[in-house]
């Protein structure tokens, strides 16, 4: 019994003096200097590319980076609970949050597509077509000129960034119809290249081989076309602070906004830069040019 | 003498040990009976808001089929209509387990009644590795393998109740087992002896006698496996369409209150009526886990007193 005492006590002495030693001489550096983005996924890689290449130049500085959706994001920096709200859409348009509380930082453009499945032999629809097939009144491709199949419509989760996005700027404000709904793109795209006759909406940077990209009123879905605002659906990410960030969360933004994260970085994401647009478009939707 | 006596009417080294032992314990209970009590407080403070502070009609979030939180409905009110996600839980739940509870107990009877041997040596670990599948594996086999077949078998889109059952199905099929068998294996011995002893075949003693004692279990092992249906998320969300509709038919996309809460939550802001509307969701969900709870319990004693009648 005694002796186990004295082990158990030169035990915890032990592990008390490298504790004690461990915090006098660990790295000063390394003082705790962090940062946390939470929200939108369609942004998570962009900042979490943009936090590396930051924190690799700078010891001791860390930036975390959390998905959990746009509203996660708006209404973690509206309680102050992180440095930085990541989301697809503006403040405003989202309900229960005081967007004159925050400050907006739009580091990127994303341009959003109709997708479709490679056998309804379709590569273009008029924004009307478009409109009538998201509310359910065209249920047969045949009818806008592809084969006789019938039309699955698969959206985004009520809520997503890409899908409001959508809605307000490919179907003029009309809601969709109640349908299928997905809650990321890669899965939406995947079911649009397995399931016949089924038609959602992307990201450009989720085209690929297996799906149908389509052309809206003749103008083909690129960069240079979201550009000039010839290809319309397209939205800014957002990075939100409150309205006085800390100095630390001040140069992260500086830097993904900094012409070199612009220039390399954002593209090779598949994103816009910011620096490239030749227009603006405000929180309700006007459209200005670029000064 | 002094002595003798300090030492008996102090208190000895072990019994300290059991007092802190004890409270230790007692911590530990405390501690998960308060985490209970949180998170039922936490979700049914957030999940009434939904009617006492957006003043939503109950009846109307139970009966109503217009499921667009954000938006007025037809009638003036929220579009929070709950109804195509409780139906369509229940619906995935009830139908998987019917499908599900043959195989379990003939799964169960080959284990214990049959071949024991082989039941223990073979199936029974073939079983519990089914259970320590992670869900997604299941959901993606469900996307992969499961939608296409029904698409082409069935007609529809391929994601629908039908789906979801068929992967619910595989996925409680190994909980029912292993507790069916389990129920089988706590029929006593002599049942069996006297029934063979009567004369009866082999077959007629496993229908006659064991299964018949051994219905309490089994129905506890059933419900067992709802509650697991109708709690599973992820796997079901990716093969059900998760289209907020009342379902037409089995091939139609339907969605579940749990596919519905995982795809919503992240996008909606706390104290909005749109998380509030989610949140009464995940109360319904906690409400039914505990009527399955109480059933099993039920089950439970009236088994028992009829047996010892």
């Amino acid at each position: 019994m005694k002796k186990s005492r004295v082990i158990q006590l030169l035990g915890l002495i032990l592990i008390g003096v490298l504790v004690g030693f461990g915090y006098t001489h660990r790295v000063r550096t390394d003082a705790g200097e962090s940062i946390t983005a939470v929200g939108s996924t369609a942004l998570q890689p962009l900042v979490e590319a943009a936090g590396e290449q930051y924190s690799s130049t700078r010891t001791g500085i860390f930036i975390n980076v959390q998905g959990g959706g746009s509203g996660t994001g708006l209404s973690q920096i509206q309680s102050g609970a992180v440095a930085i709200g990541n989301s697809d859409i503006f403040a405003e348009e989202q309900s229960g949050i005081d967007a004159s509380k925050l400050r907006d930082h739009r580091v990127a453009v994303v341009g959003i597509a109709p997708i479709v499945n490679k056998n309804v032999g379709v590569t273009n629809l008029t924004q009307q077509q478009l409109i009538q097939i998201f509310t359910g009144k065209v249920t047969n491709w045949r009818e806008v000129g592809g084969k006789n199949l019938p039309i699955t419509l698969i959206n985004r989760a009520q809520g997503s960034g890409t899908r409001k996005t959508f809605e307000s700027y490919a179907l003029k404000g009309h809601q969709s119809a109640d349908s299928q709904e997905q809650d990321s793109s890669g899965l939406a795209r995947s079911i649009v290249a397995s399931t016949p006759g089924a038609i959602s909406y992307v990201a450009f940077s989720y085209f690929d081989k297996t799906v149908q990209a389509v052309n809206v009123d003749g103008v083909r879905p690129t960069k240079a076309n979201v550009r000039n605002n010839r290809w319309r659906i397209w939205s800014y990410e957002h990075l939100y602070t409150g309205k006085k960030p800390n100095q630390l969360t001040e140069q992260f933004i500086n830097y993904i906004l900094s012409t070199a994260v612009q220039k390399k970085l954002v593209k090779q994401l598949g994103y816009i830069s910011v620096h490239d647009m030749q227009v603006q478009r405000s929180a309700t939707g006007k459209i200005s040019p670029m000064k | 003498m002094d002595k003798i006596r300090e030492s008996l009417l102090k208190k000895s080294i072990a019994s300290k040990i059991e007092r802190r032992g004890k409270i230790i314990s007692l911590i530990c209970l405390a501690l998960i009976v308060g985490v209970v009590f949180l998170i039922f407080y936490f979700v049914a403070s957030r999940g009434l808001a939904t009617f006492f502070q957006n003043h939503v009609n109950l009846w109307q979030f139970l009966s109503g089929t217009q499921w667009n939180p954000g938006t007025t409905g037809t009638n003036g009110q929220p579009a929070v209509g709950a109804l195509p996600m409780i139906v369509g839980s229940f619906l995935i739940t009830i139908l998987s387990a019917l499908i599900a509870t043959p195989f379990a107990i003939g799964t169960a009877v080959f284990m214990t009644e049959i071949s024991p041997r082989r039941g223990a040596k073979i199936l029974r670990p073939v079983t519990e590795l089914l259970v320590g599948i992670p869900s997604v594996v299941y959901g993606f086999i469900g996307l992969q393998v499961v939608v296409p077949f029904v698409r082409h078998t069935f007609g529809g889109s391929g994601y629908g109740i039908l789906s979801g059952t068929f992967v619910l199905f595989v996925m409680i099929l190994p909980t029912v087992t292993s507790m069916s068998a389990d129920a089988l294996n706590a029929v006593p011995r002599y049942y069996r002896e006297a029934s063979l002893a009567l004369g009866a075949t082999r077959w007629q003693t496993i229908y006659k006698v064991v299964l018949r004692a051994a219905i309490p279990g089994m129905l506890t092992a059933i419900v067992f496996g709802m509650a697991r249906a109708f709690g599973e998320a992820l796997a079901v969300q990716m093969v059900i369409g998760n289209a907020t509709l009342l379902p037409q038919n089995l091939v139609s996309p339907a969605s579940t209150l749990t596919s519905i809460l995982t795809m919503g939550i992240g996008n909606t802001v706390m104290g909005s009526l749109q998380n509030n509307a989610l949140w009464s969701l995940a109360m319904i969900l906690l409400l039914m886990s505990l009527v399955f709870n109480l059933a099993i319990r039920y089950i439970g004693r009236k088994g028992k007193l009829s047996n010892e009648r």
